[in-house]
């Protein structure tokens, strides 16, 4: 075999084994929306479960994970687009910075369940939270952190030097080049990042597992101390623990956790490219 | 990027008029919250081991590597659920690192702009599936289905790999190919003018070039795929058994210590022993995780290209 023939099957097998890659991630996503569709109805995502979660539908998890969702920006947001601002604009390149930038790295690779047994030890049992929707978000919070801080910094960073420049010539202090130039400009790319962030903090199930969730509630949450029923700790326990369970509504119930977080992803990354078509520099 | 070079600093203090209070007040936050990342992950690591250590007086360290995980009688061995962690993540990383690889390398040199255009966002996707949707279908499509091949249970070890290969390979892919992209354009017209021809350019010259980088997004997979645990929790079958060689390893059930601490913590009495090994399995998951993370930061320092924190 000549090395033209050498490249040509060296290609042909690397398309081949992408297409491998590929078709079953988008096959997973056609399936589940097929499979789904059938049980889905008004009624599926409005009502409380009924007869042992075997009929009605799912609306009390679907708001729990709306309420987890809120409860984890408000975790996050704030600690996570400070710290980027720090780091960005204010540390200087020395042994803490290092730290810092190591401290965020492994906090981004601690497993989400080890995240979990950290929300259980302190926030539900130490500070006495019970198993309740702040345990929860503050935990998914914790975990969506990194996120939040390496985009932020991310976006900051791709404000260019010359608005830096301009501000502090005219006598502004940092703080007010940091308010009023570089977040600005920054805002939509720390959206971005934001939601990507919340996106995954929703489909989370090992955080929540002892945080935050519940199995069956009759009621909706009446208060931030109150246990939720959440999407994705619900598909757990639809599908493992719950005898009888009918197909249709696993996978309904899957369908509806996946729209939520895809969509919040799908909706992030339009943002983004729109708003890189509008930057004006 | 830090403080920057040729940058004018604001004044002087002594020239700038006083600065209000509010800014000195959001300054001194901003720089709390800045090192507040390194306060959590030392609160974390001390909690752990506030919880988890016990354990290893209790128990003892040969306690712990015994061959038995059988709480009710308060045994404790760890070494089955080591031996799930180890198997399953191994088999991932097999099937994860060859097929994630070589789409980086179709994404980075093959492929067609509009049709990287697409790809890239699905792959993103893929990053964003829920592990516990993907733990579904693989109980209720992969498992039936690798039954069917013949295997006594779909519910295995083989399972477990595929799943979290598939949970993997967004994270070998991007930064695979972020490396092949930081390759020098110099270094493939360099070997394209030798008259080597576009695979023998991308095989004996861009990988090479790129090799720092592809280790680190093996590195970083194995973490993924060490840590995640609903997925793994649905479709290893959740034996706490050590698989013999002999009736096929990989298609056995096994127990991963992520899938321990998930299905077992919500039974358990806070303070008991059982509660103290579970979070000591925290301490093991953490320490691996840390390893592997902190390698991978310090072999991304010694070869200049700096990523940013979260997102490698």
């Amino acid at each position: 075999m000549n090395r033209q023939q050498t490249q040509t099957v060296a290609k042909v097998v690397i398309t081949a084994v992408a297409a491998i890659v590929v078709i079953p991630i988008i096959y997973v996503v056609f399936y589940t929306v097929a499979r789904g569709i059938q049980a889905i109805s008004w009624d599926f995502l409005t009502q409380f479960p009924t007869n042992g979660m075997t009929e009605g539908g799912i609306f009390p998890a679907i708001v729990g994970t709306i309420l987890l969702t809120f409860g984890t920006a408000i975790a996050a947001i704030p600690l996570g687009i400070s710290a980027a601002i720090y780091l960005a604009e204010y540390a200087t390149e020395n042994r803490l910075t290092r730290a810092i930038r190591l401290a965020i790295v492994n906090l981004a690779g601690i497993p989400s369940i080890v995240y979990g047994l950290f929300g259980l030890g302190v926030f539900v049992l130490f500070l006495n939270m019970g198993t309740s929707i702040i345990a929860g978000a503050l935990t998914l919070g914790l975990m969506t952190l990194p996120i939040v801080i390496s985009t932020s910094e991310e976006a900051i960073n791709t404000v260019p030097q010359e608005f830096r420049v301009v501000s502090y010539s005219v006598g502004a202090t940092r703080w007010q080049t940091v308010r009023y130039q570089i977040l600005p400009q920054a805002t939509p790319g720390i959206i971005t990042g934001v939601i990507l962030g919340l996106g995954r903090a929703a489909g989370e199930t090992a955080p929540i597992l002892f945080t935050a969730a519940a199995f069956y509630v009759p009621q909706l949450p009446q208060s931030m101390f109150d246990q939720t029923m959440a999407l994705p700790y619900h598909l757990y326990v639809i599908s493992t623990q719950v005898p009888g369970m009918p197909l249709d509504i696993q996978f309904a119930t899957a369908l509806v956790l996946l729209t939520f977080v895809l969509s919040m992803i799908v909706v992030a990354t339009i943002f983004r490219t729109i708003m890189r078509r509008r930057r004006e520099w | 990027m830090t403080a920057q070079q040729g940058v004018p600093s604001p004044l002087p203090v002594d020239e700038a008029p006083p600065r209000p209070k509010r800014e000195i007040v959001i300054e001194a936050f901003i720089r709390v919250a800045g090192v507040s990342t390194i306060i959590i992950i030392i609160l974390i690591f001390a909690f752990l081991l506030k919880e988890g250590l016990p354990a290893f007086f209790k128990v003892s360290i040969t306690g712990l590597l015994a061959r038995r995980w059988y709480p009710i009688e308060d045994m404790f061995g760890l070494l089955p659920l080591l031996v799930g962690s180890l198997l399953v993540t191994v088999g991932a990383v097999v099937i994860a690192v060859p097929l994630g690889l070589t789409t980086a390398v179709f994404l980075g040199e093959l492929a067609p702009p509009w049709l990287r255009e697409i790809l890239k966002p699905v792959i993103e996707v893929l990053a964003g599936i829920p592990s516990i949707v993907l733990g579904f279908l693989g109980w209720v499509v992969l498992a039936p289905a690798i039954q069917n091949m013949g295997a006594p249970t779909g519910l295995t070890a083989f399972t477990g790999s595929l799943i979290l290969a598939y949970m993997a390979l967004p994270t070998i892919i991007s930064i695979t190919e972020d490396a092949l992209y930081a390759v020098p354009k110099e270094y493939r017209d360099g070997s394209l003018a030798l008259g080597a021809t576009h695979w023998q350019t991308i095989y004996k010259v861009v990988l090479p070039a790129a090799r720092s980088g592809i280790v680190i997004a093996i590195m970083l997979g194995i973490g993924r795929a060490i840590g995640e645990t609903m997925a793994v929790m649905l479709v290893t079958g959740n034996a706490a058994n050590i698989p013999s060689l002999s009736d096929g390893l990989y298609f056995q059930p096994v127990r991963t210590l992520t899938a321990t601490i998930a299905a077992e913590m919500g039974e358990v009495a806070s303070g008991s022993l059982h509660y103290n090994v579970l979070f000591a399995i925290g301490i093991v998951l953490f320490v691996i995780t840390f390893l592997i993370n902190s390698l991978a930061t310090w072999i991304i320092g010694g070869n200049g290209g700096r990523r940013r924190g979260g997102q490698i």
